[in-house]
């Protein structure tokens, strides 16, 4: 009788295990499926556009005409956001890992925090109400002033929707993540290192530049790679922000705009030839985050075994 | 940024605003209230309804699926090929734009339901594909630091490996996942670009995920500012949405405290 009960229990357990096991390989092939279905989907959605006369896109000159524009102004955005996060991160992630005291430095990191958890829909209206203005001052004295280059020439916005305040908002936006991950990355350098540095007789700044920085800097490289990333794909900051329009140098005028915001601000009427287009165009956006990603957790992959063998 | 979303968020956070929605409300009385210098009426009840219904549908496809894939990442692969392939494009899932996914949902409901469908539960479809990376990534973590003598001590006893997880590794772990999920949905909450393109907006109160548009917080601050109810009078307009976001950032800020706070609460029974 209890031996019986014994391999009762014994066999369900036994099925469970299986069950159990098997919904969990399932949850997990679940999720490669998703990401490769909307793949899949978006390019099934965006074979009419490839298919279509070139006449009936946007532009009327084809889909590589159309979304050209749009690639460029996308890495326009991106690029400025990066040009200006990249060293405010860098130099926070050093000046709270490096140089702060532990009480200011842990008030640095849940400011940083904040920063990361304050939805994008906010920093957009905080551009587009408060930023945009304030900034239409600085633009005019920019287009009298160093309008000969072509980046600044006039006339300069009378709204401040322009392409570099879009590149501002979303510089505040990606410097969150590039400090959080650059602060962990300099934060693992090998003490040993740190040390040897300062009893060979360099200052802080040498041993930093010495221990700290090859060290890091493929770690930092990724960190800025992923803030690309997100950079790339902001929608809702660039659609309020830019008062956009066609592709022109000037980043103090009205004018260029980025996939996503491109995207999110003709969507809801789209329909037919058009929404197919939209998403032709998320795929290329897709493609382009996809290849960044995948470049970035390459460095960070390779990154982890060098580290572990210190 | 934060003082000016208070200040000018703290005018228009009423309680009419919280409980009433945007039915009715044409720009004739936003005129007004503009010239006559009253209230400003109307409110964000139907977007607070929706944030709410379409974060917990998210919730409810995500957190099943992202915790019994770190379950199978941490007990069961043994770093095959398949799990490091997880692993790699679970890392990749968290760098996909947001409105990417919002195009996903959008394209895979149109395919199966017919072109234009938007309703809530697409948009929750598409907060949960970005909101399971994030779930896998901190359930991961911490099914990791459980240590293996809790393990090993209860296969001792005989116990077999799913009832092992489910009553001994997961629970240990608990405070852990659960925080980590608190952080999740309070990533996607405020999410809009994908809400746009799958959720649509409306003016109504829409307590259905499965049929009808659905407004959000976050698309409603977005209509209120790029599309004021009033065009020659914006600041009612404007007025409601600096409370929106506000509310959107208390909510926002009250999840990230909710995670500190149980992971404090639940820490002290794992006994480490």
């Amino acid at each position: 009788m209890s031996s019986k009960s014994i391999e009762g229990t014994g066999g369900a357990g036994r099925a469970g295990d299986k069950v159990f096991s098997g919904i969990t390989l399932l949850a997990g092939c679940l999720i490669l499926l998703v990401l490769f279905s909307v793949a899949v989907f978006l390019l099934w959605q965006a074979l009419p556009t490839f298919m279509a006369d070139s006449a009936d896109i946007s532009g009327g000159e084809g889909f590589f005409t159309y979304i050209w524009p749009l690639v460029i102004g996308t890495v326009i955005a991106a690029a400025i956001a990066l040009a200006i996060a990249t060293p405010v991160g860098i130099g926070v992630a050093l000046f709270i890992s490096h140089y702060a005291p532990r009480r200011m430095a842990q008030g640095l990191g849940y400011l940083i925090d904040l920063l990361a958890a304050i939805p994008s829909v906010v920093y957009g209206a905080w551009g587009m109400m408060v930023l945009a203005p304030a900034l239409v001052g600085p633009y005019t004295w920019l287009a009298e002033n160093a309008g000969w280059i072509p980046i600044f020439s006039g006339p300069a916005s009378q709204t401040g929707k322009t392409m570099l305040t879009a590149g501002i908002v979303l510089s505040v936006m990606v410097l969150p993540i590039i400090t959080s991950l650059t602060r962990e990355i300099f934060l693992q350098t090998p003490k040993l290192h740190e040390e040897a540095a300062l009893a060979m007789g360099a200052t802080r700044w040498e041993m930093i530049r010495m221990a700290v920085f090859p060290f890091a800097r493929p770690g930092v490289i990724s960190a800025v790679m992923l803030g690309l990333g997100r950079a790339l794909g902001e929608t809702m900051a660039v659609a309020l922000v830019l008062s956009s329009g066609g592709l022109i140098a000037s980043l103090i005028r009205p004018g260029n705009q980025t996939i996503a915001a491109e995207i999110a601000l003709n969507f809801p009427e789209a329909y037919g030839l058009r929404l197919s287009e939209l998403i032709a165009a998320g795929l290329v956006l897709f493609l382009i985050t996809l290849a960044v990603n995948v470049i970035a957790r390459w460095i960070i992959s390779r990154h982890k075994e060098f580290s572990g063998a210190n | 940024m934060i003082f000016t979303v208070l200040s000018k968020g703290l005018a228009g956070l009423s309680p009419d605003f919280l409980f009433t929605s945007m039915g009715g409300m044409t720009g004739a009385v936003d005129n007004a209230s503009a010239e006559s210098g009253g209230p400003v009426l109307g409110g964000a009840y139907h977007g607070i309804v929706g944030t709410l219904l379409i974060t917990l549908w998210a919730t409810i496809i995500s957190v099943p699926i992202g915790l019994l894939t770190a379950v199978y990442l941490v007990e069961y692969s043994n770093g095959g090929p398949l799990s490091r392939a997880i692993t790699f494009f679970v890392d990749v899932m968290t760098g996909i734009p947001s409105i990417v996914a919002g195009l996903f949902a959008a394209a895979f409901f149109g395919l199966v339901f017919g072109p234009g469908v938007r309703t809530g539960f697409v948009a929750a479809v598409a907060l949960s594909v970005l909101m399971i990376p994030v779930v896998v990534r901190s359930t991961e973590e911490m099914l990791k630091i459980v240590p293996n003598e809790l393990r090993e001590a209860s296969y001792a006893l005989g116990v077999r490996k799913w009832r092992t997880i489910l009553k001994v590794v997961v629970p240990t772990a608990i405070s852990g996942i659960a925080s980590g999920v608190t952080l999740a949905i309070a990533r996607v909450i405020g999410e809009t670009a994908p809400l746009l393109v799958t959720a649509g907006f409306v003016n109504t109160i829409n307590m259905n995920v499965f049929a009808g548009w659905m407004t959000t917080l976050p698309t409603y601050i977005y209509r209120q500012l790029m599309s004021p109810t009033s065009p020659t009078n914006t600041d009612p307009s404007t007025q409601r949405a600096w409370a929106a976001a506000l509310l959107l950032i208390i909510m926002v800020m009250l999840l990230n405290l909710g995670a500190r706070l149980i992971a404090r609460i639940f820490a002290p029974k794992t006994g480490r």
